[in-house]
Formats: C-alpha cells, structure tokens, sequence
C-alpha cells in the first residue's frame, strides 16, 4: 500500500514510487498501441482525407465544386482499376417520371436481368451483390413467405410455378428516405430514389424500412476486376462504391435519362420488362397502366411505388407446353 | 474557477486511488475494453463483414445492446420521481447513484451505435444536414445527448456542491430533475417509436411496443440499482438503508407484473388471430422452416420473467437473497426480450420471405463485452469519485486547509 500512502500525501514522490508508475504507464502505453494496432492495415483509400472529408452533400455542391468532386472521384478509380472513366452527374429530365411494368405472365425465371444489372452497375462480385431478386412463386399463391430464392433447376420456366423479379420499387412515399438520419438518400424529380455514397453513415436504417427488401449495404470493400469494369458510370448511380455504405437500383439512371433503356431492360429475352415515361400519354407504359391487368405489391403498406406488375388476359405463351397449347386448340375447333 | 478545476483535479486523482480488489478490478475492466478496442478496429479496417450481420439481417446485437440499455437510463427517473414527486425520503441520498448510473449507460448506448455505423468518420454529418423532425433516428440523437447532459448537470453540480459544502440552490437543479423525469420516459419512447414506425416491419409495426419498453425498463432498470446500491454499501462505508432498496422493489415489482400482461396481450393478438403477418413471432417463439436460433432464448426469457415477477409478488422477496435472485433474473430476462428478441425476429423473414438466421461472431461479441466493460469501468470511477465527496471525506477546505471563515467568503464570492 506504499503507493497509496504516497499518493495521499501529496506531491512528495519516492524513487520507488517513481519506477512503479513509470512501469503502469508504460504497460498501459503499451496496451493502447497494441489495441489500435489493426488501424496500420488500413487500406489508404479508407483514410479519410481533407478534400473528401469536406466534400458537400450533393444538393449543396455548386456546379464548381461538383466538377471537383467527379475529378477526384474519376482519379480514384483510374488509380485503382487503371481505366479512365467517363464519369458524370446526370441530371433528371423535365416533364419526365419513370416507371416499371413486369409482366409476370412472361418472365421465365432465366435471371438475365439480375446478371445485366451485376454488369452495367459495377456491383461488388465479392461479396457478391445483386440487385435483382427472382422469386420463384407457387402457382395460385402471392405469398412471398412460399417463394423460392434460390431456385437452381437445369432448365427454367418450371412447371407450376412462376416468377416473380423484385428490385427497388423506386416508391412515391418512400419509407427509405423518410428515415435517413442525414438526408443521405433522397427522391428525385423524376422519380428515382438516389444515394449520395460519399454522404451515408451506414446506419442501415433505411434497409430496416424498405418493404422490398431493396436496399444493399457494403458490408465489406465492394470487388470487381478491372477487366468488368464498366467505365460509363454517373454520380449517383453506378461508380464504384466505397466500404459502410449503402446502395440500391437507380433505374439505371446514367442510361434512362440520356434516352436508353436500363440494362434489365435490354437483356431481357422475352419482353418482359417494360420502362418509360408515365406521363408520356404515348409510352408503352401508360398504355400497359391503362389497359392491363396491373398491380402493385405490399399495396397495404401504403409507400405508392413505381414498379407495377402485370399479367396478360389469356395467361402465359411460355409457362404451358406448346403441345397442350396445341391440344386445346385443336380441341377448341372440333366443338 | 480555480476550485472547480480542482475539483476536477481531485475526481480525476482520487479514482486512481484504492485497495487491491479496486486495483483487480479496474485492471480486468480495462483490459476487456482494449479487447473490445482492437476488435473495433479490426471492424474498421475489415468492414461490418466481421460481424453476423447480413442485407437480411441488418441490425443485430449492437442494437439490440443498445436498446437494452436505453431502458436501463431509465432507472434514474425511477429512483427520481418518488423523490421529488412523493416526496418519498428513502431514497433521496441514493439518487445521484442512479442519475451516474444513467451517464454511464447513455454513454454505453452511444458507443454502441457508433461501432453499429458503416462509416464512423462521416459522424459530422449529423451536423450538418439533421433529417429533423422526419427521422426518428435524429429524434433519438436529440433524446439521447439530452439526457446525457441533463444528468451529467445535474449529478456534477450536487457533487460538486457538496465539495464545496455548500448547500445545492435549487434554482439550478430541481427544474432540471424534472425535465430529466419527461426525458427519460421519451428517451424509451423516442428509441420505441425507431421500430414501431416500419411499416414494412410487421414485428415491430405495433402500438404495444411503447408501453413493453417502459414497462420492462421499469422493471430491468430498478433491478440493477437494486443490486448496485448493496455493492456500494458493502465495498463504502456510505450508508444505504434496506427502506431505500424495498421501495425500489415495489417499482420493480409493479412493472414485471405490467409487462408480463402486456407481453400476453401482444401473444394473444398474434397467434389468436394468426394472420400472415406473424411469421416473425412464430419464428421468435417456434423456429420457421426449421430454423429456431432464438427460441430457447425466448423461453428462457419467459421463464426468467416469470419466475421474477412470482418471487417479487411473494413476500419472500422482502429478504434481500430473494430480492436479489429476483432482479438477476428480471435484468437478464429484460436483456434477452428487449435486445435480441425485440431486433432480429423483424428480420426474419425478410420482407421477401427469405428465412436468414443471424447469429453474433467472436468480434462482435469482443466488442459489446469491451462496451460494456468500460460502461463498468465508467460507473466505478463515478462511485469511487462520488462516495467521498458525498460522505464529506474529501472537500475543498480539507483539501487546502483553507478556514471556516475564508471558504465562507470564497462561496460568497461565486455566488
């Protein structure tokens, strides 16, 4: 208790007293390093520097400081994937409000979209990262609880079943932007909810509220090979992601709003995706809104999304066999 | 000022002050947060893939720990309000003990949502653009640095007070005291309405979990007090009456009973009318599609629950062998149900119906263990700081030998 008795009184300090202390303090000293030790293997791009550190959110940057913010961006990845990119900020159109239509009768289940969007949005391959997912469906029910995720068969479609893609809904009423604690997320004027990477927190709050199971969070550093890189990117959709944060389908936006379709759009082989402008009274899409069968899923809870399922009146072309499609037929004209 | 600072100066000296056992102790504690330190940064380095957390699962026992102990900050209110509402004097010279509890646990709950964040170093961007008032997070910012400064004010000014020996004017605390009461019952309600406000969620999309937070805080938080105040009195010689320790048995007492019935409505609307919306409970309770990580957890609450609330309603519980069997199993109960029964079952199935199972990984489990280790370790120092300053053993005339007459006109002076 020698050092408690010296302690208490006062600042007189024995030679004995002095080595103990110097010792605690160095073991302590010693403790904290060896704690920390994990930060030197951090990779230098996580280091946050002074330029990104105090990079404006999106809304804020003026034109100037955007123009820097897409320079250093472009560096970056120049730096890490040895391409240069053509990198942009796309702005929405006017007069312009996108949505989806899928037809459930059509889609076969082949997940040519899921691998399009992989492609065309740089999506992490490890770990890997999708934003499609394909449920495949029992015939005769919507519960998603029955869905298989994970379906692997030798051939698709499946008899007696049928499939159902769910990407972001892109909603009207979004739940995922309501909760964003820093207005890192945020919808667009023509309809596209929008992640600013170099804003979110990664508090994953916004993937607790998405009812669509939409949003994706980069649990670890996002990979891809520089051979997969696709070096037309924007923004605010498809440049490589930094680690912590979050991501999610922008319909595309990079391609929509310069005129092109979206990647799942274009791959798919059997016309079942359909995009456009809904307020075009001429689109595709307002013609399918007008005159199918369309519905909305999770329509109770209430978040008006954009992306519309349908089904064709005389069922599906490619979920029944042609042969029986031929025996009806001919069964019908013998009557 | 001068004194002030050595005030401070004295708290600091004084906490690295002590016998054997505060040495072993203190030692432990601070080894099991630099644990928890170096799997943080290990977290860092690597990303959150070092945890159990997935896209299906993506909150997991960070928040679960942290929602926990929001309602354990609670347990300063309860000792508070029989104070200055009933009057109730039993418990009066053990409240500033349940008001540090809180700063230390608050401090708990916000290291716990920082090491939850993907991105630590963009923390500033609360700053600068506050999603005020549509997301509940930022509420729940506001409710939680709130109380933290209230109790911090009001502990640091008695404490300080009674280093002075002066006594507390009651223009600079009583009126904080009773904000601090309306801040703890919002800080369970703002943390509530985080979850219930889902609507995707149909777990958490409910009325009832509100009320079950206050009402299991009520319970989890007295409990711990309980405990705690018979561990200052037996390691100090500051003196705390049984009265004080019973009266807090009545709180706990009331609340197991209120959350226990309000655990059976919430059971009886689910299964009775089983409707699809309550695959996650049946998976919390029963296991779904053959997976059932959490059920022996659950049950294992249910029937700490119980037990307490059985042991607390007999008189038994008057002794403190029984009070004390009792709080242990209301405060790990509470844990199980308010922390991984309230957060993972949500995300089971996922909004698509994918059935992902969570479970923690070592590094996870390192770093809540460091958390709560310094929640401990911060709690200690409080009590070691305030015991003596508080029984009157360490003032500022003992300090400095100033006299009775010189240390009237120096607290004439600041005032």
């Amino acid at each position: 208790m020698s050092e408690q008795d010296n302690q208490l009184s006062g600042p007189g300090l024995t030679r004995r007293g002095f080595f103990r202390k110097s010792a605690v303090a160095a073991t302590g000293a010693a403790a904290i390093a060896a704690a920390v030790s994990p930060l030197r293997k951090m990779s230098p791009d996580d280091i946050p520097t002074l330029e990104r550190f105090l990079q404006k959110h999106y809304k804020e940057m003026t034109p100037a400081e955007m123009q820097t913010a897409l320079d250093r961006i472009a560096r970056e990845v120049e730096h890490r994937f040895a391409v240069r990119p053509s990198l942009g900020d796309v702005k929405p159109m006017v007069g312009v409000e996108f949505v989806y239509a899928l037809n459930i009768s059509r889609c076969i289940g082949c997940r040519r979209c899921v691998h399009a969007c992989v492609k065309e949005n740089n999506l992490s391959r490890a770990p890997e990262i999708q934003y499609i997912r394909v449920l495949k469906m029992e015939k005769g029910s919507i519960d998603l609880e029955t869905s298989d995720h994970h379906y692997d068969p030798p051939v698709v479609p499946e008899h007696d079943s049928y499939y159902m893609p769910v990407q972001c809904h892109q909603c009207a009423k979004p739940p995922c932007v309501k909760v964003c604690p820093v207005e890192a997320t945020w919808q667009e004027p023509d309809g596209i909810t929008v992640i600013d990477y170099d804003w979110c927190i990664g508090c994953r709050y916004c993937e607790a509220a998405c009812p669509y199971w939409a949003r994706r969070f980069n649990f670890a550093q996002p990979e891809l090979a520089a051979k997969d890189l696709n070096p037309d990117m924007s923004y605010l959709s498809n440049r490589p992601r930094p680690k912590g944060v979050m991501e999610k389908c922008t319909f595309c936006l990079h391609r929509t709003r310069v005129g092109k379709l979206p990647a799942c759009v274009e791959v798919c082989p059997t016309g079942s995706r359909k995009f456009g402008n809904v307020l075009d009274a001429a689109s595709e899409v307002s013609y399918i809104l007008r005159h199918k069968r369309v519905f909305v899923l999770k329509e109770e809870v209430g978040t008006l999304p954009r992306f519309f399922y349908y089904f064709d009146e005389r069922g599906s072309r490619y979920h029944e066999s042609v042969e029986s499609d031929r025996a009806t037929e001919s069964g019908g004209g013998g009557e | 000022m001068k004194r002030y600072l050595t005030f401070l100066w004295q708290c600091a000296r004084i906490s690295f002050v002590g016998d054997w056992r505060y040495y072993t102790w203190m030692t432990v504690l601070t080894v099991l947060s630099l644990v928890g330190l170096h799997a943080w940064c290990t977290q860092l380095v690597n990303g959150l893939v070092t945890t159990g957390m997935t896209d299906q699962v993506s909150w997991g026992v960070y928040i679960a720990n942290f929602t926990y102990l929001v309602g354990l900050a609670a347990a300063a209110a309860m000792l508070v309000i029989p104070v200055y509402i009933y009057r109730n004097m039993h418990l009066h010279h053990v409240v500033i003990f349940g008001e540090l509890l809180a700063v230390a646990v608050i401090v708990m709950c916000l290291l716990f949502v920082t090491v939850d964040l993907g991105r630590p170093d963009r923390f500033a961007h609360l700053l600068q653009r506050f999603n005020f008032p549509v997301s509940m997070l930022t509420w729940d910012v506001i409710a939680l640095n709130g109380y933290l400064i209230l109790n911090l004010h009001i502990c640091g000014y008695l404490l300080y007070c009674a280093y002075c020996e002066r006594e507390p004017a009651k223009v600079f605390y009583v009126p904080f005291v009773f904000v601090a009461i309306v801040w703890a019952v919002s800080i369970h309600t703002v943390t509530a309405f985080l979850y219930v406000g889902l609507g995707g969620r149909p777990f958490w999309n409910s009325a009832i979990i509100a009320p079950r937070f206050l009402a299991s805080a009520f319970a989890a938080g007295p409990a711990f007090i309980i405990l705690t105040l018979q561990i200052v009195r037996h390691y100090t010689r500051y003196q705390v009456g049984d009265d004080a320790l019973l009266t807090l048995r009545r709180i706990v007492q009331v609340a197991t009973i209120i959350n226990i019935f309000l655990l059976g409505c919430e059971l009886f609307t689910e299964f009775y009318s089983d409707s699809a919306h309550i695959a996650s409970s049946r998976y919390l309770f029963f296991g779904l599609h053959g997976r059932h990580a959490l059920v022996p957890w659950i049950w294992t609450a249910v029937a700490f629950n119980v037990l307490a609330t059985i042991l607390l309603v007999l008189p038994a519980s008057r002794g403190l062998k029984v009070l004390n069997v009792a709080c242990v199993l209301t405060i790990v109960g509470i844990w199980i149900e308010k922390g991984m029964g309230l957060i993972v079952p949500a995300f089971v199935p996922t909004p698509l119906g994918e059935v992902v199972e969570y479970v923690p990984t070592v590094h996870e489990v390192q770093i809540c263990l460091g958390i709560w280790a310094f929640g401990l370790l911060l709690y200690t120092l409080f009590v070691r700081m305030s015991v003596p300053v508080l029984s009157g053993e360490l003032t500022y005339r003992k300090d400095h030998g100033v006299s009775h007459e010189d240390h009237r006109r120096a607290t004439a002076e600041t005032v």
